[in-house]
């Protein structure tokens, strides 16, 4: 249960910014909650990011605060077409990934 | 209307292949009593199937309606090719069979005194109940999706007397040419996997040959659909440019409806406007089976896979619709084919022999997605221990391919399923 969603819009003019929304469904577990006695083993995603072609395009770590099915928004700019690659890593290398290919006018 | 001889009834059961115990049981004090609720594919079937092979049991069937209109074939009304009463089915033959027929709606059960009461307050006391109630649709499970909502985004998922499908066409006949028709379709499980498909492409049928620059907009709770790569390939081939689909991880689940503005709005707060709206919503077994304590948590009722029984009652077999058959999917094929067999489990448990042996349930799913065009899935399955288990390797789908290489094959598949709609009515309704 870890379907990561995102919105991006598939045209944008050249250099103006627009609005991504990104969402994974995902326990983001600490470690630290007990149920039933038992620690529940941790999993987290401790990092996203998107890449523009393979460059980095935006950055975030994400620490033990963040609740669960994180939800991140940000603004960018392209001046190009460009394929979107998104990515959330969990802290032992798991990965989920998303793409879009957005095309500017 | 043919009446049951004895010839004619070792011909049927011969047809159905299953084994028949010698009738050498017979409860000599009274004739025993199967219930069935429920006169879909599910119910009609079982009540039809009950006569035919064990004709010393008393069967009454519990249906509100005095007809039914079938969902199969019901999108083939969005694109006017079929009418209302060439998909309505009467409940005759079932009489003349002998099935006695009561036209009010089962309210409850009540498991321990075996015995289903009626709205009228009438109760009917049964030795086996065969329950086929199909689904509910789970309401406001998307923001502002009521019972009102489905008059203004009619769901047309549940055909009652047609009225919501009649509903949808008429949408559609005054949509403006250039306007968009949004589609809003459930995560799994729901009735018929492959239904929203064949609705688009029914729609996008009629929109090319009378609003060729109208849009459809279907935005998924999933991000796979059953049949996806034939479907897709034949909204290319005759539909280009005009059915955009949006998966769950491209932001397509929709969580919000606002039938004042017309928008679909989804998980990341995309809001959609929208012309026509069909909402396939969430849904669950229908609201007697809840009541009656027999779903779990996912909203669905589990049973035995070898007799249908409900895992939670005795003496009550849940088939259609309702229960939780996966990975068969709920569609009216396996409603018909499996409600022999929890009929014959539930007349064997009657009569005090072993249920029958394991048997194999079928299930093939016809779509027309236009003119002389038919693609289809077949899927075998077998009764395991705590569930069904699909045969590896058999069935399949329609083999893909250009529509000039394919034409013949989508041609006759599209009067397989003419054939086979046919057959099915039939078996259920004659």
């Amino acid at each position: 249960m870890t379907t990561p969603r995102i919105r991006v819009p598939s045209s944008v003019k050249a250099g103006e910014a627009f609005e991504i929304r990104t969402l994974i469904d995902h326990p983001m577990e600490t470690g630290l909650r007990h149920q039933t006695g038992q620690a529940v083993a941790r999993r987290m995603i401790t990092r996203f990011e998107a890449q523009a072609d393979g460059e980095v395009l935006f950055t975030a770590d994400l620490r033990n605060g963040t609740s669960a099915n994180p939800y991140i928004g940000f603004f960018a700019r392209l001046v190009r077409t460009t394929t979107i690659t998104f990515l959330w890593r969990e802290e032992d290398g798991r990965e989920y990934r998303a793409t879009q290919r957005v095309t500017v006018t | 209307m043919t009446t049951l001889t004895r010839r004619t009834f070792g011909l049927a059961t011969t047809a159905a292949g299953l084994a028949l115990a010698a009738p050498s049981v017979l409860h000599a004090q009274t004739t025993a009593r199967l219930v069935v609720v429920g006169g879909g594919f599910g119910g009609a079937s079982a009540a039809r199937y009950a006569r035919i092979a064990f004709p010393r049991i008393d069967v009454t069937l519990i249906e509100p309606k005095t007809s039914f209109v079938t969902c199969p074939y019901g999108n083939l009304l969005l694109a006017g090719e079929r009418t209302l009463p060439q998909i309505t089915h009467s409940y005759d033959g079932l009489q003349a069979r002998g099935v006695r027929l009561v036209h009010d709606w089962a309210e409850t059960i009540d498991a321990s005194a075996k015995t289903v009461r009626l709205r009228n307050g009438q109760t009917i006391p049964y030795d086996k109940l065969i329950l086929s109630p199909g689904i509910a649709i789970r309401w406001n499970a998307i923001e502002g999706y009521g019972e009102a909502a489905a008059e203004a985004f009619p769901h047309a998922w549940i055909p009652g007397t047609g009225a919501q499908t009649a509903l949808l066409r008429r949408q559609l006949e005054a949509l403006p040419d250039g306007g968009v028709v949004g589609f809003a379709i459930p995560p799994n499980p729901f009735r018929c996997p492959p239904g929203p498909y064949e609705r688009i492409s029914m729609v996008a049928s009629y929109l090319k040959a009378h609003k060729p620059r109208a849009k459809i907009l279907a935005l998924d709770a999933k991000d796979a659909f059953s049949k996806q790569g034939l479907f897709q390939d034949a909204w290319n081939e005759l539909y280009p440019g005009m059915i955009e689909w949006v998966p769950l991880n491209k932001d397509g689940k929709v969580t919000k409806v606002d039938v004042q503005e017309k928008v679909f709005e989804t998980e990341l707060g995309t809001r959609h406007k929208i012309d026509v709206g069909n909402v396939i919503p969430p849904q669950s077994a229908a609201q007697i089976a809840i009541d009656a304590g027999l779903t779990n948590d996912t909203g669905w009722v589990p049973v035995n896979p070898l007799t249908f029984e409900a895992t939670r009652a005795r003496d009550i077999h849940v088939i259609g619709d309702a229960n939780i058959g996966q990975p068969m999917p709920k569609s009216g094929y396996i409603a018909n084919s499996t409600s022999k067999v929890a009929v014959a489990a539930a007349v064997a448990a009657l009569e005090g022999r072993p249920a029958p042996a394991p048997t194999v349930y079928f299930n093939t799913c016809y779509s027309h997605v236009g003119p002389e065009y038919g693609i289809s899935v077949v899927g075998i399955f077998r009764p395991g221990e705590t569930a069904f288990v699909e045969t590896a390797n058999a069935g399949g789908v329609s083999p893909r391919g250009p529509l000039a290489q394919q034409r013949e094959q989508r041609r006759l598949e599209a009067l397989h399923a003419d054939a086979w709609y046919g057959a099915i009515t039939k078996d259920a309704f004659s």
